[in-house]
Order: structure tokens, then sequence, then C-alpha cells
């Protein structure tokens, strides 16, 4: 998907709701931000650094979609390995594991296999494992992607708290419900371009809509009227 | 350097955290237990056979697992796609393939540790006798040859969609190599041209991996290579991998992280 002349501002301390369709650009935005394809044109940078540079990555924490971690590690190996690759002192890194798995509720099931992990607790440890860091800048694509109205709800709480602790969070989601309930600001992107972008508040304000309606009428969706 | 070996740590816990080493391990142990009890024509040199079986089953074990285990690292990273929060960590691209190939590598020179202390007390039980620096040495180069191995492999896994095909090719190029590569310039003697040009060309272009099976001087108990044509094989290796290494991260740089 092209995206084209993209240009979001996003605040420290905000959760920041990125919308709209299958094939609209998210995953390609958020791709390039990540450096895992280069922009075509043009750059990208996370706190100045461009991010082509490894070092740009240091202080974000990035949630995938419908990730599988190594089914043969525990939660807590997996949290070590990743603390590893931050060179986080073993002692500082045991002292974050513990506070990660409260955090995301598996401190019981620290110690189990990935593999007998159901999706919710998977999606937790993902979290955790995006956490590890201590990152200012939290990236979270579809965190409540394929979850039960429970595992949504976890991570839903995951989210708020992580706001409340001040940490800045870029998430796509489907869930627009779950947007209005968490974002302070929101950007929708269709066809690879920049539609909106402003407070929920005053969105739903000026568009007299909940932000489903107001996302259906940005992306040019009309119901067919009833017979 | 940490990342690399954060990596390979985690590819090492995933051979004695799964099946395949035990079960080659314990065939291994099993057929050579068996044969080692068995007396055919009272022969007192029975227990040559035994140890030439022991190392076939220890060459097939080794070549086993390190293209099973390198196989299905890369395809597997994208497959459940944990090459995503890896990579948007401060990690690149040719660190996962440097931690890859050193995981692989270690968690083969360990189970080749596990299987040569298995074959020596097989010997001692038999021979009473404990030529450690031959086994040392056999031990070394059998590791050195299954880093180019591994290397060969890593390169398979980032050109080829499906691990099992990877690994049926680098089967066939490994058996084929230590098979006829030592013949090769033979045959390109008896070859009309171009093809003998190929065939020599072919000769000179793979690595000789047959160069590092040293079975039967284990076997007969001849004297070893010496420690400095130990070194230049192990010098030779690194260059192989090391080529290998470099062409893998040239086509994996650009490769889509999603399947």
């Amino acid at each position: 998907m092209v995206v084209k002349d993209l240009n979001l501002s996003i605040r420290a301390g905000e959760v920041f709701g990125f919308l709209g369709p299958n094939g609209a650009g998210k995953t390609t935005t958020m791709n390039v931000l990540l450096g895992f394809v280069n922009a075509t044109s043009g750059a990208a940078f996370l706190f100045g650094v461009d991010v082509r540079e490894p070092i740009a990555r240091q202080r974000i924490g990035y949630l995938p979609e419908l990730t599988y971690y190594y089914k043969f590690l525990t939660a807590e190996e997996l949290l070590r390995f990743y603390a590893r690759i931050f060179g986080i002192p073993r002692a500082e890194a045991n002292r974050r594991i513990d506070q990660l798995l409260k955090l995301v509720e598996l401190d019981s099931a620290r110690k189990c296999p990935i593999k007998n992990y159901s999706k919710g607790m998977q999606q937790r440890v993902g979290l955790a494992q995006a956490l590890i860091n201590n990152p200012e800048l939290l990236i979270l694509d579809e965190p409540t992607s394929g979850l039960d109205p429970l595992g949504r709800m976890k991570v839903r709480e995951i989210i708020q708290r992580l706001k409340n602790e001040g940490k800045t969070v870029f998430f796509s989601s489907h869930e627009l419900g779950e947007v209005e309930t968490v974002c302070d600001r929101v950007a929708i992107i269709n066809q690879g371009e920049l539609k909106v972008e402003g407070r929920v508040a005053e969105l739903v304000e000026q568009h007299h809509a909940n932000l489903e309606k107001i996302f259906l009428n940005i992306i040019g969706y009309s119901p067919e009227p009833a017979a | 350097m940490n990342t690399v070996f954060a990596l390979a740590g985690v590819v090492v816990k995933e051979l004695y955290r799964r099946k395949d080493f035990y079960v080659l391990f314990v065939l291994t142990a099993v057929i050579t237990l068996v044969m080692g009890s068995v007396s055919f024509f009272n022969d007192a040199k029975i227990v040559r056979y035994v140890k030439e079986i022991a190392l076939l089953l220890i060459w097939v074990s080794a070549l086993v697992i390190a293209i099973g285990t390198t196989a299905r690292q890369i395809p597997a990273e994208r497959e459940s796609r944990t090459i995503f929060p890896l990579l948007a960590k401060p990690v690149t691209r040719a660190q996962v393939i440097l931690g890859k190939f050193a995981g692989c590598w270690l968690a083969c020179g360990l189970a080749l540790i596990v299987f040569y202390l298995f074959f020596g007390l097989v010997s001692a039980s038999r021979e009473h006798d404990w030529p450690l620096l031959n086994y040392v040495q056999a031990l070394w180069l059998q590791w050195m040859m299954l880093g180019i191995v591994i290397a060969f492999v890593l390169l398979g896994s980032v050109v080829f969609a499906a691990p099992s095909s990877n690994a049926t090719i680098a089967f066939v190029v490994v058996i084929g190599i230590l098979l006829l590569g030592s013949h090769l310039n033979q045959v390109a003697l008896q070859q009309p041209e171009p093809l003998r040009t190929i065939v020599y060309a072919l000769y000179f272009l793979i690595p000789h991996l047959e160069w590092y099976d040293v079975r039967d001087f284990v076997i007969y108990e001849q004297h070893l290579p010496g420690w400095t044509d130990c070194g230049l094989a192990t010098l030779y290796a690194a260059v192989y991998a090391a080529l290998l290494l470099w062409a893998t991260w040239l086509v994996f740089r650009r490769k889509p992280l999603s399947v």
C-alpha cells in the first residue's frame, strides 16, 4: 500500500489512535516507522534519529498483530531474552520482569512454556516484551485483535494504566468503541492519505456523531437505504 | 555481540527442549550397543566395525541436527511473526543471521560432545584405550565442517520458501560433496570441453567437506592430521562460512518480513 505525504504529530504522554480500513496503509506506516521497510521517498525519524538506524528503536516498544512467541520458552525466559538484547543488567532485568509479569497478570504462569498459553495470554506476554526497555513510545498494532471480550478488556486496562504512567501510546485498531474510550487523539487514513486528525471529543462534537459514524463517513461508506 | 549471543542462546535452548536430539542420540546408542553386543565369527577386531557404525551414525545424526535445526530458524521467525518484535528492537538483520548461525553451530557442538563422549566410552570399554586427542581433533574437524553446512542451510532458508525443500536440497548437496567431492577432478579429466572446465570449476568452487571426515583415522588408530593442518582446515571453513553468511545477508536484507 502506498502512503502519500503522511505527516503525524504525536504528543508526549498521549494515547494516539491510528485508524483506517483494511489496506489503508496503517501497517505500511508502522513498518516504515519501525524500519522494516524503507520508504520509497522521504524519511521517518523517531526521537530525531533516522528509523533505518537500529539505535532509533532503543526507546520504543512494539507489539505486532497476532504473534506466536517462541513456544519452547517460558514468559520469564522470553522477557530475559529481550532484556539481554537491550543490554539491561541482570538485577534490573529481574526487577522489570517481575514488575511486567504482574502488570500483565502472568505472574502465576511465568514458568509455563508459552505453547500452553491462550491467545489472550500470548497477547499480554507480547505487551510485556514491548515494555521491557521501559519505552517512551509504545507502538501497538491492533493489540486486541482476535481476543475475547475479557482479553480485550484486560489489554485495554493495561493501555489505560500505561497512559496513567505517562507513556506515549500509538496504536492501530478496528475496535472504534475501544479507541473512543482509550485514545486522546486519533488520525484516520484511507487509501494512503490522512483524512482527519484531532482530539476524539472535538471530532465527536464537530460531526455530531460517534467515532464509528465519523469513520464510516470519512472512508465514504454510505449504507443502502432500507427498502 | 550481546545480541548475537542472546539470539544464539534461544537456538541452543530450542535444541535441548525439542525431541530431535534425544531421538537421534538414543537411536545411535541403541544401534551401536546392539551391534557391539553381537559377536561375528569370533573376530577379535569386531570393535572396529562397531566404531565404524557408531561414527557413521554420529555423522548422519550431526547432519540431521545441523540441517534440520538451521533450516527452520528464519522461516519459523517469519511464520510465527517473532521477527517483528525482534527487529523492532535495536537489532539488525545481520545480527539475526549471525545469532542464528552461532546458535545452530554451538548447539551442534554440544550435541557432538555428547555423541563423542558416548563413542569414547564404547571404544574404551572394548579396547581399554582412550586416545583423547584423536577424538578431540575428529570432533573439532567435524564441528568446523558443520559450520560450513549451517551457513549453507541458512542461505537456503532465505532463498527457498519451505524449510523442507531447503533441508532436502541441503542433504543432497552435502551428501553429494562428501561422496563425490574428492573425485570431481578425476571426473573432469574424462569429460570433453566445455564440460571439463565446468566440472573443474565446480571442483574448485565447492567447499570440500570430505577433507573434514577423519573417521578412518579414528577407526584404524592412524595418526590424525597435524594441528597445523587442522588450523588450515579451520581457516578454510571460516572463509567458506563467512562467504555464505555474507550471501545470506545480501538476500535477507531486502527480503520482506511477512510470509
